[in-house]
């Protein structure tokens, strides 16, 4: 009787073990609503400061995601009502222009100010990127111009297309999502403008984006299941699936189709065509 | 053949017969009770019993070959084929079906290989050193090891059982000329009435081999040992206690049909048990062992000249479990019940090396951590009756499948979005088994139905490739469970000199599980052809049917011959992968004065029946002779056995059904076997 025990207590044992699960429940910690995020640029004035917060070390090429704050010195308080807007300019040698970006909104912090900028190209010594800050203070309209640094993303992977499509307009596509990648289904998310003109980039809306994943280093494998991106209202991005099957470097073929199907740029991957001119690059 | 059996009525009728069968078999004792127990008449409990016990000196002439692999014991048999990738570690067939829908254990034990490419069938984990036999079961005869479709085999370890022996000892050494095979083997036993020990160990190296026509296969070269000791003490003159424990690790096995080799394969397995004559008053026979075995299997093509892209692809597999069974004698019953489970732990994972070394390593996980619960109780009774006896038995058993790895369940989501993490099935088996003996003349027939559950890799495997079809397989956690009705026949005609048997079984597959093409998937493996998804088949049918005989010449010559023919169709009518065509083998051997000789032929028909598109060609028809000789001395009381031998005499270039990739069989092979035992 005393081994049946033990094979009971065993089984028992085993049981329980397999339940257990390592989920780590969520406690909530204290606000901080610029948790995870980098300062990376602080503009003093005289009673007040503005910083600029982005998820990466430094802005980069492509899409990027800014947080803004205004702080009253007076009142040590980060200021709510300051209403920002702001406007990226390229300084190029021989012209200058703007860059796509969105507007910049309250967030469920009603003092943190969020947006998206999508920088076309790289800044160096003689070409440089200012933003343009406007906001009001204590019922003042102020103005504030940062020089900023645009680097090259330091994996050298194309997340970002500056491109010319068939219908003679210039496009930016730029990756948003997943940021990290996974192997599963992951909600790819990117965002469409037009260049209206060097000043104006309207986001494109109703559009579609064929997604063809691939694996150039193993035969060009493909993964099932993948869902082209669209327009969310909501987002006001384009939502899709994006199915990786292992880790490893993968070439995101697209093909840019506008709202009456025709396509403006990217071909369909087949055995003679391995790759669209159209696409993303992703590692991990 | 080709006759449709409805699913539901057929199946619900034979459950409710069955059921309604055991029942009354347990209650209608009294009918019986004055008809006289036919003790003459051995119940027929399973199919076959191969004698395997290489280190047993007096069984050395009962065999052609004694340090042969496992593989070559198994093949020998009756009812086993042997599908080989390569010289070493053969996955055995049953019926014509293999691994997933047989049950293997290892002296009870569950244990499952931790190759996703089926490279490690559980049979390469042990040795001749220590077995005893195989024990095999056809069809749902094999229930009492496990869920099964097509039977099961248990390999018995050899153990001494508290038999007044004392001291003993022998030594073993052979070697084959074709691969240059050397192998060296020795064991120790103590035995006495109270306490025993075995220990034993097994060595075997072996170089590429040659198919006939001196063509070398180039990656068949392999290299193993084995340790076990096991050992068991009495407690009391009614109970003891026993363990064991075997080690086994095979390095730098070439598969010449794929395109990686295995670099390690190892494998942990102990057990203890607990063995008491009585219990409760009435049951007898009581055992109950606990065991725990783990296995690692690494696969890699570093020594492959040419290979599109680097991989390793190690895999891990790890079973514990418990069984405990007893007998209970009533009146003319004689029960039979097993409580049985284990818990298996399934990971594989493949890291491929990118062409361009700047890119990350391509990482999957090919066995998501797939953990396997399964729980099941056994239960049969052999009822002797007038010059008959009856034999019911049943598996019940609950059976689940959880994938623990995130990372893998998000894999497998990409297939099937809305799968569930855990998957659980209950699973029946019924069986009953007739055996009627009519003066010379013994008919055995059996109505079966049992279930099985779909395999770790049929499940849950994801982009495992196939060398045999050229096709990456993907697993489906939603398979439904495969079901199979069989029913099979014999009759012998026995005198003492003189012996025939015919026989034949057929089982209609329900839900027969089997990789179905998705055109519409992308290869992963770089020139793999397409992509098979495991799928249920509405059902498939297969047919099995043989000729035996024997007769005794004279006391020193005895005769024997088989001729089988098999039969496997899917519910279309096309031909089922892996058949084996018309197939015969006969013997004869000489005993007399410790000498011993044997010239055999085995050979096959062409294989008119198969089926491209699972990658088979038409394997042609061939024959092979084989001769041996051996003879016992006697030195001191103690024993020195030769046996010298000869295989594919012809130098035959064959390759059969079974070979992947027909990859041509072993040329001509001359062996040496010595063997001297202490006593």
């Amino acid at each position: 009787m005393k081994t049946l025990k033990y094979i009971f207590a065993i089984l028992f044992l085993s049981a329980t073990f397999v339940s257990c699960s390592d989920d780590d429940e969520n406690t909530p910690a204290e606000i901080n609503p610029v948790e995870g995020l980098n300062m990376i640029y602080e503009i003093p004035a005289t009673d007040h400061t503005v910083q600029i917060y982005s998820e990466k070390q430094n802005l980069e090429v492509g899409y990027n995601e800014i947080s803004i704050r205004i702080k009253d010195m007076a009142s040590d308080k980060y200021v709510a009502n300051a209403a920002p807007s702001w406007m990226p300019m390229m300084h190029m040698e021989t012209m200058e222009h703007s860059a796509p970006h969105s507007m910049l909104t309250n967030t469920e912090e009603s003092t943190v100010y969020k947006g998206h900028v999508v920088f076309q190209m790289a800044s160096n010594d003689t070409e440089y990127w200012e933003m343009i800050l406007n906001y009001s203070l204590n019922g003042q309209q102020k103005e504030e111009t940062l020089r900023v640094s645009v680097s090259q993303p330091a994996d050298g992977l194309t997340k970002t297309q500056v491109f010319m499509g068939t219908d003679d307009t210039r496009y930016v596509l730029a990756y948003v999502n997943p940021k990290e990648p996974k192997v599963a289904v992951n909600d790819l998310q990117a965002v469409l403008y037009k260049m209206e003109s060097m000043m104006s980039f309207p986001m494109v809306e109703n559009y579609k984006i064929t997604v063809d994943p691939r694996m150039p280093g193993m035969g060009n494998h493909s993964s099932p299941n993948n869902e082209d991106l669209t327009y969310t209202t909501a987002t006001k991005m384009y939502d899709g699936k994006l199915s990786l099957t292992m880790t490893g470097y993968w070439k995101i073929n697209l093909k840019l189709m506008n709202s009456s199907g025709e396509t403006l740029k990217g071909e369909d991957v087949t055995e003679a065509n391995p790759e669209s001119s159209l696409y993303f690059e992703l590692e991990f | 053949m080709k006759v449709f059996i409805p699913v539901f009525p057929i199946k619900g009728m034979l459950m409710g017969w069955l059921w309604f069968a055991l029942i009354c078999g347990c209650f209608t004792t009294q009918v019986y009770a004055q008809e006289t127990p036919a003790d003459s008449l051995k119940l027929i409990q399973l199919n076959e019993v191969v004698v395997i016990s290489a280190g047993r000196q007096l069984d050395h002439q009962k065999q052609r070959k004694p340090l042969s692999t496992l593989d070559e014991f198994l093949e020998s048999s009756r009812s086993i084929k042997m599908v080989k990738r390569g010289a070493y570690a053969w996955e055995p067939t049953m019926n014509d079906m293999a691994s997933e829908r047989l049950a293997i254990t290892i002296d009870g034990m569950q244990i499952f290989g931790a190759c996703t490419d089926k490279m490690d069938p559980i049979t390469s984990y042990v040795d001749v050193s220590n077995l005893s036999e195989a024990e095999i079961g056809s069809g749902q005869q094999g229930a009492a090891f496990g869920n099964t479709i097509g039977g099961g085999i248990n390999l018995k370890l050899d153990k001494s059982n508290f038999k007044s022996t004392g001291w003993t000892g022998s030594l073993e050494s052979a070697f084959e000329t074709n691969n240059a095979m050397r192998v060296f083997g020795g064991e120790l036993s103590y035995s006495e009435e109270k306490f025993y020990f075995n220990v034993d160990g097994i060595y075997r190296k072996a170089d590429n081999y040659k198919a006939g026509g001196d063509e070398e296969v180039k990656f068949s070269q392999f290299e193993k040992y084995n340790f076990s000791i096991n050992s068991g003490y009495k407690l009391a003159e009614d109970k003891s206690i026993a363990a064991t424990l075997i080690y086994d690790e095979a390095n730098d096995v070439g598969y010449p049909a794929l395109t990686m080799d295995v670099s390690l394969a190892r494998a942990v397995i102990a057990s203890v048990s607990f063995n008491q004559d009585t219990l409760f008053g009435n049951f007898s026979n009581w055992e109950t062992k606990l065991y725990f075995n783990t296995i690692k299997h690494v696969m890699d093509d570093t020594q492959r000249p040419d290979v599109p892209i680097h991989m390793d692809m190690p895999g891990w597999s790890e079973t514990a479990g418990f069984y405990t069974q007893a007998k209970l004698n009533k009146e003319k019953h004689h029960f039979f019940f097993k409580w049985d489970g284990f818990y298996n732990k399934s990971y594989a994972e493949m890291t491929m090396y990118p062409t361009n070394s700047n890119e990350p390593l391509m990482f999957m996980l090919t066995w998501p951590d797939v953990r396997t619960k399964n729980v099941g109780f056994y239960a049969e009774d052999h009822i002797p009756l007038k010059n008959a006896s009856l034999k019911l038995s049943t598996r019940l058993a609950y059976h689940s499948n959880t994938v623990a790895d995130d990372f893998g369940l998000n894999s497998l989501k990409i297939f099937y979005p809305e799968m569930d993490r855990t998957n659980t099935l209950f699973l029946k088996s019924f069986s009953a088994q007739y055996h009627k003996m009519l003066s010379d003349f013994h008919f055995n027939g059996g109505l079966s139905y049992g279930e099985r559950a779909p395999s770790v890799s049929e499940g849950y495997g994801f982009y495992l490739f196939n060398s045999f079809d050229n096709h990456d397989y993907i697993g489906d956690p939603g398979l439904n469970t495969e079901g199979s009705v069989d029913a099979n026949l014999s009759v012998t005609y026995k005198k003492p000199i003189f012996e025939i048997t015919a026989g034949a079984n057929y089982f209609h597959v329900f839900n027969y599980i089997i990789g179905m093409v998705d055109s519409s998937l992308s290869t992963m493996t770089i020139g793999a052809e397409g992509v098979k998804i495991y799928t249920n088949l509405d059902y498939a049918q297969l047919f099995n049917a043989s000729l035996s005989g024997r007769y005794s010449i004279s006391n020193a010559f005895k005769l024997t011959g088989r001729v089988s023919y098999h039969r496997g169709v899917d519910d279309k009518g096309e031909n089922l992968p892996l058949i084996s065509p018309l197939s015969y083998r006969s013997a004869i051997d000489f005993y007399k004065n410790q000498f011993s000789a044997s010239l055999s032929i085995d050979g096959a028909g062409v294989q008119t029946n198969y089926n491209p598109t699972y990658g088979e060609t038409k394997s042609a028809a061939y024959a092979t002779l084989s001769a041996s000789f051996g003879k016992r001395f006697f030195i001191n009381d103690n024993d020195l056995f030769l046996k010298a031998g000869i295989e594919n005499i012809f130098d035959t270039n064959y390759s059969t059904y079974t070979d992947w990739n027909n990859i041509p069989r072993m040329g001509r092979n001359f062996y040496l076997t010595i063997s001297y035992s202490i006593n």
